[in-house]
């Protein structure tokens, strides 16, 4: 439970930045990206976007593997279909509860009416 | 922020329904995820009360939540603070922000459960993470259907 709580939290935390997002989202649409690829689009340095895969790297969301001088970067799912888990856990709490009080009210709203107040 | 959103449409005025939310009677009656009861449920509902509910689900396991009042404007919004007892699952402390609308047929009810496992992100002190749940769905669908 605790390696669970401490892998969500890195897999937010992951997620939370636009600029790693992106990064992502470039890698969901390619099998495997190297590093200056990967860099292109961003306005910041190399090093910056190197931080930033650790960061990824970290949180099992990306995974490196090098190839004579070439680091090719590919996208790992896993953790991310762990984090959607989580929250539509607390989604399928608060819809079913949001249903049984839209069931209650309305039966609270029938009664007041039927009182006549 | 990691949050969760909902939006409720009821036949039934907001005064009917924000006692519905705000009364420790009208949260034992739908407070959980399934037709398990709840068993006990506390509500002082003035900002700095706290409320309590404890419940079991369909398979026997009970759960309690328990938070402060953070904002009550009677009848249109109730803010609290949030948390599991015990909290093995979800250690953090977050927040549920309720906010009532009349419409012609009865009331929109806003629903936003908010800074869900998000405490390592706020030390960090980096950008929201807004919608977060639409926006983990679309990068998801786009992952798994590569």
């Amino acid at each position: 439970m605790v390696n669970y709580n401490v892998r969500l939290d890195r897999t937010f935390m992951a997620l939370v930045d636009p600029t790693r997002r992106a990064i992502l989202a470039q890698l969901e649409r390619r099998d495997g990206a190297s590093i200056s690829e990967l860099a292109q689009p961003f306005t910041i340095r190399l090093p910056a976007v190197m931080k930033h895969l650790d960061v990824l790297a970290d949180a099992g969301l990306v995974t490196r593997s090098k190839s004579g001088r070439t680091v090719t970067v590919r996208l790992r799912p896993q953790p991310m279909r762990e984090a959607m888990e989580w929250l539509r856990r607390y989604e399928r709490f608060w819809s079913s509860s949001l249903d049984r009080l839209t069931a209650y009210a309305e039966s609270k709203q029938a009664e007041v009416l039927r009182k006549g107040r | 922020m990691t949050s969760l959103t909902l939006v409720r449409r009821i036949k039934a005025r907001p005064q009917v329904v924000f006692d519905a939310v705000t009364t420790a009677e009208g949260i034992a009656q739908w407070w959980g995820p399934d037709a398990g009861p709840v068993l006990v449920a506390e509500a002082d509902a003035r900002v700095g009360g706290r409320y309590r509910v404890r419940f079991r689900m369909l398979d026997n396991t009970e759960h309690e939540s328990s938070g402060e009042f953070l904002e009550i404007v009677r009848p249109e919004r109730v803010v609290m603070s949030w948390r599991w007892k015990g909290g093995a699952e979800d250690p953090g402390e977050s927040r549920v922000e309720i906010t009532l609308k009349p419409v012609p047929e009865g009331t929109e009810l806003t629903f936003v459960h908010s800074q869900l496992h998000d405490e390592e992100a706020r030390r960090g002190h980096e950008e929201g993470w807004t919608g977060s749940l639409d926006k983990l769905e679309a990068l998801f669908a786009a992952v798994t259907a590569a």
